[in-house]
């Protein structure tokens, strides 16, 4: 595949103006499917957790998941949808192995949840309110695996095997109106939309939201039109965004992909699109056209779905804060200036850190491991922090380590990597390599002598108020010591040794 | 004492008094159908082993004392679109050919709840799409009365099984007329009940929104204990009602007809219907008079649309519902020559296990979903079935019940109009509107037709949830009919000549 030529980012947009839409589908976390009551667990064995419901056998019939109807409500009204009173759920018809009936049962236009809106923060501080057309209910495939060929698709694969535990999942698809005027902001717009509807699921605690697992999935559409042009650009939707930093990167790169066909006078076609992490880029998949013909109708199998006005209230009261009021808590909570709390949240730091500080850490101590050598590593393996091997239970017992004098921050720095390697917990590593820090006054002080015999004029020199030079022989005391010293308690008794 | 030539109440004396072991009556009835089965063909599969087992079970239960299910030891017959454990279930179709279901249907689980010994499956057309079981792709069933000719469909297996005395009631189903225009065509009796009367759930699916499950049987008394057996709410099936429709047996056995209002069908009499039907179409609405019932006309405009809605809707659903006998997960397998890519091995799966039919239903189901024609022709079939619902309001406003011929002709010859597709959708046009409107109706035999000496029938509708009526009055107009001619109509039917 010829790689695609790519128009430099502000060269585009000088002349582009850049409109997104984004569809996030989000698993629910109910204990059963959406139409039967097998396990919603597909991590287990495969085709375990099936039935002839899910299996799509003949003569099953499917039951609504009045949990997964509950799940779909609070994410509709979090979002500041209107309910439907009256909603029906639709077939939408194509064949393809992985969808066992042949069509996937969903809602087509009678969604559960629709005309909402929220409001989004983007790095630079701007705040983008985000109209959303629908959420509705719908099921998961099975999940394809296929063997042979070397592209892991499809195509070229000598046979495929499929894992309906995935088949019958309830998912939630939020859907927005297009997103117009982010400019430049639009792929940070686009992770930071993400991001909200994580926080939101996450706090509505019906999802498990982690985008790694594909609880939190996102197709990005992106679409170009010259400034003032009235008519929407064709779009492409690109799938298989499975972070929030690919997300912001596919937008980029599309934007940069379609303004350099466009300006060269080619045209964008209408498609699927697969974000390849490894190499940064997308690829062409299936042509979507609007013709494209999934003969909705009504489901006959299932009655509408009529939540009566006190469920929908007794849901509304049940919500928990919006993320706005829930970051103005935090930052006032943990202290934070606008700057490191931008900064945290805009790194995706937010759960974590309060996670930690509810393991007993300090906000300050959890930041500075998180948005420190946490967010470092994550950056170098391209990757979010919640995929690490790293919890904030660890970063929590690190803490403590370093704020009880066990081991100082650059030791800490140490046992964060072992952690992340999978070495243990903080405690274990510690007692394992031996890091604790020497607090044998006893042991420092031969140390101590030791180093000022070689250096005879330093305490000659203390005496005399140079206090700096004290700084000599606490290098030599700690490399003596491998590190394991409190450096502080070495020029503290260097400074008692000068007295005496 | 012929066994099977008693009706089902008087099979279930004989069990209680110990006139007969159900060994000796389930034997009886085995014995029967290796007698007339083979020139008949009404099974697809007997399960000889299996019914006698559950009659032994019986027996034993009923020896040691034990208090037993009130049809217990009684043997019946099930279409083959309903699915049996461990027994094999085609619908009639080569592309579920050796298919074993790993579960139970709904009613076929009540039935081994009440210990009624299963015989064996019965034919249909395939997928239950023909009004003459010739489109069974494991060949035609004959009518008992005439073994050249059609025993309608497509439940012509179970109305053939039970007018031929191999079975004393059988399990139907109907979704524009296959329960009643086979109990027409053989001079039996067949209930379609109420929409979400009994449970889809294990019923292979036709019209979802039309199908419907009901008796087979010689009486309306023998209907009714087998009605009562498989009627009831399922939590497996969203669109069974949740309320209890009442006692079907003691509907019949209290029957009255004194100022009840029967109502005349203006739109289904007349031209279209043959002669000989129309006239004893008359003298029952004379013997309902002298019953004690009030004829009055009613006019249901909308009923010249029903046909013409009913091959929209019914195909529409059919192309989705059949979607998923794909080769991935069951049944019929074929891999073409060559590269079989999925989508060829699903094709060549298709094109080899659908008949002409069924193929024929596909494309102009798949036809009317389309965009672009789905307002045009499922939308607008959609509002006739809501102009017809209204015909039925304003009718049932009028008459407590409504009457029609059955079919409009007597059983013709097998092989006849089977090039015709359209003259063979004209044989349910008295009982599809019922479907389109989701109310009950029975077939009652009406006399012989004069031209022919076939069964003449008469169906009774009544409205949504009163299928007690349709009892009630049914039972008064049967005995009314005995009086008349001086025995039971089954009667008439001539021996099933065997080996022929
Ligand atoms: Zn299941």
């Amino acid at each position: 595949m010829a790689k695609a030529e790519l128009m430099n980012y502000e060269q585009a947009l000088e002349k582009f103006e850049v409109v997104i839409g984004l569809e996030v589908h989000v698993e629910l976390n109910t204990k059963t499917k959406m139409f039967c009551g097998c396990r919603n667990d597909f991590g287990d064995e495969p085709n375990t957790n099936v039935c002839p419901v899910c299996l799509g056998l003949p003569g099953a019939l499917p039951v609504v998941n009045k949990r997964a109807v509950e799940s779909a409500i609070k994410i509709g009204l979090a979002i500041g949808c209107d309910i439907a009173p009256n909603g029906r759920f639709a077939r939408k018809n194509y064949f393809y192995p992985d969808l066992a009936k042949n069509f996937q049962t969903s809602q087509f236009d009678e969604p559960i949840a629709f005309e909402g809106g929220v409001e989004v923060e983007v790095p630079s501080g701007q705040v983008y309110k985000i109209d959303i057309e629908r959420a509705h209910m719908e099921e998961d495939a099975g999940k394809l695996t296929h063997v042979g060929g070397n592209t892991g698709r499809i195509q070229g694969a000598e046979f495929s095997l499929v894992d309906y535990n995935r088949a019958g999942v309830p998912l939630i698809e939020i859907v927005t109106k297009p997103v117009y005027g982010a400019g430049a902001e639009a792929p940070e717009l686009a992770a930071a939309y993400v991001r909200y509807i994580r926080e939101v699921v996450k706090a509505l605690d019906v999802s498990e939201a982690r985008m790694e697992r594909g609880n939190v999935r996102c197709d990005a559409n992106v679409s170009l039109r010259l400034h003032g042009a009235e008519k929407l650009g064709t779009r492409t939707e690109t799938k298989n965004v499975n972070s929030l930093r690919s997300i912001e990167r596919a937008v980029r790169y599309e934007i940069q992909r379609q303004a350099h066909i466009l300006a060269n006078g080619g045209t964008i076609i209408q498609e699927t699109r697969h974000w390849h992490e490894d190499k940064g880029t997308t690829s062409a998949g299936r042509p979507k056209s609007d013709a494209d013909d999934y003969r909705y109708f009504p489901e006959p199998d299932l009655v509408p779905v009529a939540p009566s006005k006190e469920l929908i209230e007794e849901l509304r009261a049940s919500l928990p804060e919006d993320p706005a009021t829930r970051r103005k808590r935090l930052q006032e909570a943990w202290g934070f200036s606008d700057l490191e709390f931008r900064d945290v949240v805009n790194a995706g730091l937010m759960d974590p850190i309060e996670e930690t500080v509810a393991a007993g850490a300090s906000p300050q101590a959890a930041r500075k491991w998180w948005s420190g050598e946490i967010a470092r590593q994550a950056n170098a393996d391209g990757k979010d922090v919640s995929e690490l091997n790293v919890t904030a239970a660890q970063v929590a017992e690190l803490a403590a380590l370093v704020e009880a004098g066990k081991i100082n921050d650059r030791i800490g720095r140490e046992v964060l990597a072992a952690v992340m390697n999978g070495e243990g917990n903080p405690g274990e590593i510690v007692s394992a390599k031996g890091l604790e820090v020497v607090s044998d006054d006893g042991a420092l002080m031969a140390a101590i002598d030791e180093a000022l015999a070689k250096q005879p004029d330093v305490l000659e020199k203390i005496r005399e108020g140079k206090v700096q030079a004290a700084g000599a022989v606490i290098g030599a005391v700690m490399q003596a010591m491998k590190g394991q010293a409190d450096a502080g308690r070495v020029r503290e008794l260097i400074i008692e040794r000068a007295a005496q | 004492m012929n066994l099977v030539k008693l009706t089902a109440v008087e099979q279930l004396e004989g069990l209680r008094s110990g006139a007969f072991t159900s060994v000796e009556l389930t034997q009886a009835h085995l014995d029967r159908i290796a007698s007339v089965d083979g020139v008949v063909h009404a099974f697809l599969h007997v399960n000889a082993s299996g019914a006698l087992a559950t009659a032994a079970e019986v027996d034993r239960k009923r020896a040691a004392g034990e208090t037993l299910p009130a049809l217990a030891g009684l043997p019946i017959a099930v279409k083959d679109n309903l699915t049996t454990i461990d027994e094999p279930t085609t619908a009639g179709s080569k592309i579920l050919e050796g298919w074993v279901p790993p579960y139970d249907s709904t009613v076929v689980s009540k039935l081994r709840a009440e210990m009624m010994p299963i015989l064996g499956k019965t034919n249909l057309d395939e997928f239950a799409m023909g009004s003459t079981t010739q489109f069974s792709a494991y060949g035609p069933t004959s009518n008992p009365w005439s073994l050249d000719r059609i025993p309608g469909g497509s439940g012509g297996g179970s109305a053939a099984a039970v007018g031929a005395y191999m079975a004393p009631l059988a399990i139907g189903s109907d979704t524009g007329g296959s329960i009643r225009y086979p109990a027409a065509m053989t001079g039996t009796v067949g209930t379609k009940p109420t929409y979400g009367a009994v449970s889809r759930y294990g019923l292979i699916a036709l019209g979802s929104s039309l199908d419907q499950i009901g008796p087979v049987a010689r009486n309306v008394q023998d209907a009714a204990l087998l009605h009562d057996v498989i009627a009831g709410h399922d939590e497996r099936d969203s669109t069974s009602l949740p309320e209890d429709l009442g006692s079907m047996v003691a509907a019949a056995s209290n029957g009255s007809l004194a100022g009840v209002k029967v109502g005349v069908i203006k739109e289904l009499s007349g031209s279209g219907f043959q002669a000989g039907i129309s006239a004893r179409f008359q003298e029952s609405l004379e013997l309902l008079k002298a019953a004690g019932a009030e004829i009055v006309e009613v006019s249901c405009p909308s009923f010249q649309y029903a046909i013409a809605a009913y091959y929209l809707i019914l195909p529409a659903e059919a192309s989705s519902n059949l979607a998923k006998f794909d080769s991935v997960r069951f049944g019929m397998r074929v891999t073409p020559e060559g590269n079989p890519t999925i989508e060829r091995v699903m094709a060549a799966t298709r094109e080899a296990g659908f008949g002409p039919e069924v193929k024929r239903r596909i494309i102009l189901g798949t036809y009317a979903l389309s965009s672009g024609y789905y307002d045009d022709y499922y939308g607008s079939a959609q509002k006739v079935r809501t102009l017809i619902q209204r015909d039925f309001d304003a009718a049932f406003a009028k008459a407590d019940v409504l009457v029609s011929p059955t079919a409009p002709t007597t059983a013709f010859k097998l092989g006849e109009k089977i090039e015709d597709p359209l003259a063979m959708y004209l044989n349910d046009i008295a009982t599809i509107p019922a479907n389109l409107a989701g109310i009950p109706g029975l077939s009652l035999p009406n006399g012989l037709a004069d031209e022919d000496g076939l069964p003449s029938s008469i169906q009774l509708l009544a409205p949504a949830r009163a299928d007690q009526r349709l009892y009630s009055v049914g039972a008064v107009l049967e005995k009314a009919h005995e009086n008349v001619w001086g025995k039971r109509m089954i009667d008439f039917a001539p021996e099933v000549k065997a080996g022929a």
